[in-house]
């Protein structure tokens, strides 16, 4: 059993982190930082998988390096980029590594990345992923053929709490579900208000909710989510908040991120920390949490 | 209408329970359509049908919408429409028709080098195993930029695909329509979907 499920199962509130890997071979700063910042501090560390589609290196590849330090990893899987043979020989290969979270995605569109020419290949999703894996647990394939050994995961999917209209959001959560999700991690969530209504539409799920916290870096950044990124939404307040001297916005970032945390602590199963590079600042947020 | 072959009896013949609209398309059926079949199932089932009605190119919406117009009474008291053509034929009744639930008889096959013969608003793939039933007669394959089978990734915003934002989300389309008939359960009880590419690979390996 994952320390991940483990730690659900106890039902104490989970911290999970999140580090994506870089454009490049040089992984010592992340690794690095995930030893000083991550390593007892959060129960897992989620590894992103080419997120927004910009190439670096693979998640497969991060996550056996934090398992090598004792930081257990989710393996994020996005089904942007391989098709479904290549998912499930992955799948299988991060077993055989000893990698068991699992997170599925769909993944962003190609040309939101850095090689817009790319061909996507959206050959399964985010929920026949789950389905895939769920299958593979059985000993057998997408197509049936039996399996020399099964693996077994604990598998994870996201949700969008601030998504409009929300309904789609939840029948789709219900889906995973039905196909094996265990566990979820929120899209960024910046009103509690808002949170709480959500989290009582999905009270008959009986399933973990790590609410997802992305660290404001400044209210210019802040109001470039709410222009262009999917499913969230920052209050006014707090980019009223965050209009502070440069010197002073990781402090008021880690203020804002632990008050959010204090707000919904009781509304959920665990916080899944995004820092987007401001690793440093996680053991703060905790400690502003009151965790 | 492309080379069409009809969709799976027992998935068909549950459909007239609701005494369907028919509308069969005859536009290229030079190309092939899967007539005989369908003539034989309306036939048996002609005692349990509101109307019918065959045209030329239902892919023609401004022409097509006269003949909605026209029949819109037989349409109304129709439990459903049933519409023999192409996949886009299916998704411009569904349009016309949009508070109806509108089927797809017929399964669209690939075929090399043959789109169509005008430019349309809704595209079909073609893909063999047409999805129209489960999702309101609005193309997943097409109406995504994904072709997410599944349901909407969350990749939307204000409604618009996260590829460009003069696209519309086609999940959110999707959810509003099958809302419309009253049908948005359907995506919850939907089994889910994986498709079968091998009925678009030119030589049809299947």
């Amino acid at each position: 059993m994952t320390r991940l499920k483990k730690a659900l199962e106890g039902g104490g509130f989970v911290v999970t982190g999140e580090i994506g890997p870089p454009k490049g071979v040089n992984l010592e700063k992340i690794l690095e930082e995930a030893e000083k910042y991550l390593r007892g501090k959060v129960v897992a560390v989620n590894v992103t998988d080419i997120q927004s589609a910009v190439m670096r290196v693979g998640s497969l590849a991060v996550c056996q390096k934090l398992l090598e330090m004792d930081i257990e990893p989710v393996f994020q899987m996005t089904c942007r980029d391989r098709n479904r043979l290549a998912l499930q020989s992955d799948l299988l290969s991060a077993y055989v590594l000893g990698i068991k979270n699992v997170l599925a995605l769909t993944g962003d569109y190609v040309t939101l990345g850095d090689h817009p020419q790319s061909k996507p290949v959206f050959d399964l999703d985010s929920v026949s992923l789950l389905e895939t894996m769920k299958k593979l647990e059985s000993g057998k394939d997408l197509t049936d053929n039996e399996l020399d050994g099964a693996p077994s995961f604990f598998k994870g999917a996201v949700v969008t709490p601030a998504s409009d209209p929300l309904e789609p959001q939840i029948i789709k959560m219900e889906k995973k579900i039905e196909a094996g999700a265990q566990f979820f991690q929120t899209q960024a969530v910046y009103d509690a208000k808002q949170f709480e209504e959500f989290m009582k539409k999905v009270s008959h799920l009986n399933v973990p909710v790590l609410v997802g916290i992305v660290l404001l870096k400044s209210a210019g950044m802040a109001k470039f989510m709410n222009e262009n990124v999917a499913g969230v939404s920052v209050p006014d307040e707090l980019i009223k908040e965050m209009t502070v001297p440069k010197e002073d916005r990781r402090k008021k970032s880690v203020e804002i991120a632990g008050r959010l945390i204090r707000e919904m602590k009781d509304m959920c199963q665990g916080v899944h920390l995004m820092t987007l590079g401001w690793d440093k600042e996680v053991p703060l947020v905790i400690e502003a949490a009151g965790l | 209408m492309l080379i069409t072959k009809l969709k799976d009896k027992e998935e068909i013949i549950s459909f007239f329970d609701l005494q369907p609209f028919i509308f069969r398309c005859s536009g290229c059926e030079e190309v092939y359509s899967a007539e005989e079949d369908i003539d034989k199932l309306i036939e048996d089932n002609k005692d349990r049908i509101s109307g019918i009605v065959r045209l030329d190119y239902l892919c023609r919406e401004e022409f097509s919408k006269v003949y909605v117009e026209k029949y819109s009474s037989e349409i109304e008291r129709a439990g459903c429409v049933i519409v023999f053509s192409c996949g886009v034929g299916v998704q411009v009744i569904a349009k016309l028709c949009e508070r109806k639930r509108v089927l797809a008889g017929c399964d669209t096959c690939y075929l090399n080098g043959f789109q169509g013969l005008s430019t349309q608003n809704f595209d079909c793939q073609q893909c063999g195993e047409c999805y129209l039933n489960y999702t309101g007669g609005i193309c997943p394959l097409t109406a995504c930029s994904k072709g997410l089978l599944n349901g909407p990734c969350g990749g939307a915003k204000n409604g618009k695909c996260e590829v460009s934002p003069e696209m519309d989300c086609g999940w959110e389309l999707i959810y509003k329509r099958l809302k419309k008939i009253g049908k948005e359960e359907m995506l919850k009880k939907n089994k889910v979907l994986v498709r079968d590419y091998r009925r678009t690979i030119p030589g049809n390996p299947e």
